[in-house]
């Protein structure tokens, strides 16, 4: 009964975080911030859903995968967050307007700045 | 390391003496021979040489980032839920005093998964790290966030 409720918990809240991050994709303004939600919400979501995969079935066999597969997220996901954000930036892609941008970002990193007017 | 392997040797004594090879049996007996060599610790040179220390900096790490990532997914719930966006994003560059590329790649991963904050780029030489900030009012409030919090409890980690 309490594990049946446990399970409950974990998939449902699983599954509004997964919607979170997908909604967020749609709605936020820019692709920097789009990520923050996919990377966050996303990895929780499936971490969520795996906690009670694991609790569910309970055998050595599943758990071993459960936590394989939680191991490799919470390694890929912020990684796939970081090049893409990495390339977004790098090639200049416009940035929600309110964007407050350290000056000193795009010398450190020896990139060209995009001309200003590219900004919508 | 050479305590970590008798902790592992520990646990798979305990899982043969019990007869049960699988995941929770290991987990237990690796719990219960760390117990044990915590218990005999005076007996080995330089007091373990710092293993229960690390393994407490390990768990304290886990924790703190399990806690951070449930954070920000509620942070970014919030956002994407209500009507209006409520983010003054911004980019920012932090000084990073992490060394070698595992450090490196822990702390930007880690950083990633915390609230408000995702890391974009790193220079060439690895001193300065570029983040993205939800909320950047105040750069230089979140760079030393990063530096005390995170970033700290990596370097210890894995010093």
């Amino acid at each position: 009964m309490i594990l049946e409720i446990f399970m409950s918990v974990c998939v449902l809240s699983g599954g509004f975080f997964a919607f979170v991050a997908g909604l967020g994709i749609l709605r936020l303004p820019d692709v920097l911030i789009r990520m923050h939600a996919t990377a966050k919400a996303g990895t929780l979501a499936s971490g969520l859903i795996m906690l009670a995969v694991a609790a569910g079935f309970g055998d050595a066999s599943t758990v071993a995968r459960a936590v394989a597969i939680v191991v490799f997220l919470l390694l890929t996901a912020p990684v796939g967050a970081h090049m893409i954000g990495r390339a977004a930036f790098r090639s200049g892609v416009p940035l929600w307007p309110p964007t407050r941008i350290d000056p000193d970002a795009h010398i450190k990193l020896g990139v060209k700045k995009p001309p200003e007017n590219d900004r919508p | 390391m050479s305590l970590f392997l008798l902790n592992l040797l520990l646990a798979l004594a305990w899982a043969a003496l019990t007869g049960q090879f699988t995941l929770p049996g290991l987990a237990i007996g690796f719990a219960v021979g760390f117990g044990a060599l915590w218990l005999v610790q005076p007996l080995f040179e330089n007091r373990g040489g710092g293993y229960f220390v690390r393994v407490y900096r390990w768990i304290r790490l886990l924790v703190l980032f399990h806690y951070e990532l449930v954070v920000s997914s509620f942070q970014v719930a919030r956002d994407v839920l209500t009507p209006r966006h409520r983010a003054r994003p911004g980019i920012i560059c932090i000084p990073l005093k992490a060394r070698g590329e595992a450090e490196v790649l822990l702390v930007t991963n880690l950083i990633s998964l915390t609230p408000g904050t995702l890391s974009l780029d790193v220079t060439e030489d690895c001193n300065t790290l570029v983040v993205h900030a939800m909320f950047a009012d105040d750069p230089k409030a979140i760079a030393r966030q990063i530096e005390n919090g995170i970033e700290r409890r990596v370097r210890e980690a894995l010093e």
